[in-house]
């Protein structure tokens, strides 16, 4: 398939899954604060952590306030992050690339769109935003099943489900890194008691409370991150998600299982096998925010493999080879 | 719904005879409209409406913010057109088409029409359109407008006429075939047993067309739609028709040349191109061969082509014969190549290259209408009778200045449809963009697109410009209509 049209697709799934998980982070943190008496930037500063975009915030904003976190993260259309960016750029990838998506699907998203768009306009959509939360994930699910029963599981469904395990693996790996960072210090406090609806919470986020408790039954700490983390069969742990990302990869190349033909492939291929000797012990005597910390940006490297061998153009090609050339001449 | 009210005066109406009764092509039509409840067409109307916005059937419209995107504006009253009248211009068009390929091969060529002096050389020669950098060449097939989309207009006289050949990058054509969709979907029982010529079948026809026309030689050729873009006005448009033949969409990012052929970057590399359903103005094409600032190109595309390694549809250079000062020689054109009589008549049309005629339009510049002869969309047109005094002025002085570029027509009154206008039908004046495809036979799509100028005595139908548009049904030949079945009766 065209290089463009697989970029345009890999990014499509990639928005559509960025906006659903922070309308998960959204949803959750809502719930959290709701019976809270707690000084309210605490409880909405962390948020903003979430998806990495404190700075823009802190410039933009100020203080953390429930009311300034929500509108950011929601409405905000300087925020490339916000729901309302993430849909507008999501459709304008479908757009580009209308030929080859299935017609429910493109229907689906123009719909999605309008909807954040419409809600948008309404004044009281985030005084209580549930209900506006789940209408976005419950989007993002339709279209997700939309895609997998209308479209043919080739090429371009597989670069598509590619750029949204990427996503989620990202988006999970966030959410625990940030709520460990609040966490932990309480569950380590001898004799305190364990904050279980903030554990439960965390896994809610991640639609992962019922699936946990089936695998593990009570809250404990490190087998949340277990779970969350390590997981290889709930579909929004980063193991999970890394897993299938490397099958849609082989399906894409044709690689045989253990093997390898570019940089993107070996890259996954190096932070998947490390993933599967990993266990939730080792990850906790490393520090679990250093873990994470080099998880993200060893999918950074395998985002820009993946973007430099499938989507990168032989006249992008030849230019980046001749400034190279030129640079080396002159130094 | 009550229809005795509805009157067009003065002009032709395509539904209503002068007498207040329906014409017969018309006649089942109306019946089934009249058994329709109050207020049930203006809801299926914003039924079709709500699902164009929802399917994201739009055009973008120039001149606006980058990017703004307008719901394509349709009516649900379609325009019938009569089966035997029909049959009359599809013929008309299959011989203008004819006429118009063999004229732009012999213009690159031989040149013999101008020797012959059936039409003066230093007209054509002038033209804008011209392109030297397909001189000697000739296209597979012999075809250089495969795709060509024919403006037709009905006079008050109730005579057809062609108003514009179009035969660069027409477009419309997906907007037909959506209309059509719209109508089968939201207004299924009226439609349904009413012998409707089908017009599915396009983008095969369409995808049959460009393989037919690839490079001799080539077994098993692929076919690309190479689009300038998303902020294209018509862009929905190249997006619908590469999805409806099933072949990637491009832009000239996607393509390089090498080793003398065209290529699509692809996730496995380089993949070699045979056919370019191209929407791109000729001047865009390639910047090392036309305009050396276009972003939209390829370069060296036109190496490949003069090699006869790709094909290019339509074929550069085509614009010569849709300039419209050549336009009102394609009766003499017909008569030359085919030794026919033109079956569709040209609007009658002053060349203000010529000094008689020329000042006869100066000087009535008041009745007639005033056009460039290379535009398309409507732009720079000047409506004479509606023209400020100050506008027309402005006018003569860029005929006086420059008389090649400008020809005149009489003021048409266009026919009119009736139209949903608030809770009440109007007559409105249409136009008929039928689309013609030309490979190794002709192709008439049944119908074509019906643009209707949605303001009171309005002409302007360009949807740049507040147009709207309509499904055009072709009845079948030789079959009148079928009894009203119990089941497409509304009951509510």
């Amino acid at each position: 398939m065209l290089s463009r049209v697989a970029n345009s697709v890999y990014w499509l799934s990639r928005y559509v899954e960025r906006a659903e998980n922070v309308a998960r982070f959204i949803d959750v943190n809502y719930n959290l604060t709701l019976g809270e008496t707690d000084s309210l930037g605490n409880q909405w500063a962390p948020l903003v952590y979430t998806t990495g975009d404190q700075d823009s915030f802190a410039e933009r904003y100020g203080e953390p306030t429930r009311e300034n976190v929500l509108r950011f993260l929601s409405f905000d259309e300087e925020n490339p992050n916000s729901i309302i960016s993430c849909t507008a750029y999501a459709r304008e990838n479908a757009r580009t690339i209308r030929e080859i998506l299935p017609s429910v699907v493109w229907e689906q998203l123009n719909k999605f769109y309008f909807m954040v768009r419409t809600a948008a306009k309404i004044s009281t959509t985030l005084d209580q935003p549930q209900e506006f939360c789940e209408r976005v994930r419950l989007a993002s699910h339709l279209l997700v099943g939309a895609t997998d029963a209308t479209m043919s599981h080739g090429e371009a469904w597989h670069f598509s489900r590619l750029g949204r395990l990427l996503e989620r693996a990202d988006k999970t790996s966030r959410i625990v890194d940030v709520q460990y960072f609040i966490l932990l210090p309480d569950a380590r406090d001898v004799g305190s008691a364990l904050d279980v609806v903030r554990w439960s919470a965390l896994l809610k986020s991640a639609s992962a409370l019922v699936m946990y408790r089936r695998q593990h039954g009570k809250i404990v700490p490190d087998r949340v991150a277990d779970f969350l983390i390590l997981d290889r069969h709930f579909p929004r742990s980063m193991h999970f998600c890394l897993m299938k990302a490397q099958e849609s990869l082989r399906n894409i190349t044709g690689s045989a299982s253990g093997t390898f033909c570019n940089l993107a492939e070996q890259r996954m291929g190096q932070l998947c096998s490390t993933m599967d000797y990993t266990s939730v012990r080792d990850i906790v005597q490393h520090g679990l925010h250093q873990y994470i910390d080099d998880f993200q940006n060893q999918l950074n490297l395998v985002g820009e493999a993946i973007s430099d061998d499938f989507f990168t153009t032989q006249q992008q090609r030849k230019a980046r080879n001749a400034a190279t050339m030129s640079q080396s001449q002159s130094g | 719904m009550r229809l005795a009210s509805y009157q067009s005066n003065g002009v032709f109406d395509e539904m209503f005879a002068p007498n207040g009764q329906p014409r017969p092509s018309g006649a089942r039509f109306v019946e089934r409209l009249q058994s329709l409840s109050d207020g049930s067409l203006q809801q299926r109307q914003k039924a079709a409406e709500l699902s164009l916005e929802n399917l994201g059937i739009t055009f973008n419209v120039y001149g606006h913010s980058a990017g703004t995107e307008k719901v394509w504006p349709f009516d649900l009253l379609p325009r019938i057109i009569d089966a035997n009248e029909w049959a009359v211009v599809e013929r008309g068009l299959k011989q203008r088409i004819r006429a118009l390929n063999f004229f732009i091969n012999d213009v690159y060529n031989e040149r013999k029409i101008f020797k012959d002096g059936a039409v003066p050389e230093d007209l054509v020669v002038s033209s804008k359109t011209l392109r030297s950098q397909c001189l000697g060449f000739q296209p597979p097939q012999g075809v250089w407008c495969h795709i060509t989309g024919v403006d037709l207009i009905r006079d008050q006289d109730g005579q057809i006429y062609v108003l514009e050949d179009n035969l660069r990058c027409p477009s419309g054509v997906s907007y037909v075939l959506e209309n059509r969709e719209m109508m089968k979907r939201t207004f299924a029982h009226v439609f349904q047993g009413m012998s409707v010529a089908p017009i599915e079948d396009y983008a095969e026809q369409l995808l049959q067309t460009l393989l037919e026309c690839a490079p001799a030689g080539v077994s098993n050729p692929t076919a690309v739609v190479l689009t300038p873009g998303i902020y294209n006005s018509a862009y929905f448009e190249h997006t619908f028709l590469a999805q409806q033949m099933g072949v990637e969409l491009v832009q000239g990012s996607d393509l390089v040349v090498e080793d003398g052929y065209v290529h699509m970057n692809t996730t496995r590399g380089l993949q070699r191109v045979d056919v370019i359903y191209r929407r791109i103005d000729d001047d865009f094409l390639d910047p090392k061969n036309f305009r050396e600032d276009s972003t939209l190109g390829v370069d060296h595309l036109m190496d490949v082509y003069r090699a006869g390694r790709v094909t290019l549809a339509n074929a550069p250079g085509t614009g010569v014969a849709d300039d419209k000062a050549v336009y009102a020689y394609v009766p003499e054109i017909i008569k030359y190549y085919l030794g026919e009589d033109a079956i569709l008549p040209n609007v009658p049309t002053y060349l203000c290259s010529d000094e008689k005629q020329r000042s006869h339009v100066l000087s009535n510049l008041d009745k007639l209408v005033v056009k460039p002869t290379n535009e398309s969309g409507g732009y720079g047109i000047l409506m004479g009778p509606q023209a400020s005094q100050a506008d027309r002025d402005k006018c003569a002085a860029a005929v006086r200045a420059n008389p090649r570029e400008w020809i005149a027509q009489p003021m048409l009154k266009l026919s009119t449809v009736p139209t949903l206008v608030g809770d009440e039908l109007k007559p409105r004046h249409v136009d008929l963009r039928p689309f013609v495809l030309c490979g190794k036979d002709i192709y008439v799509m049944p119908g074509g697109l019906t643009r209707v100028a949605l303001r009171e005595g309005s002409m302007v139908v360009n949807s740049s410009q507040g147009g709207g548009s309509k499904d055009t049904w072709v009845l079948r030949g030789g079959q009148s209509m079928p009894p009203l079945t119990p089941a497409a009766q509304e009951t509510n």
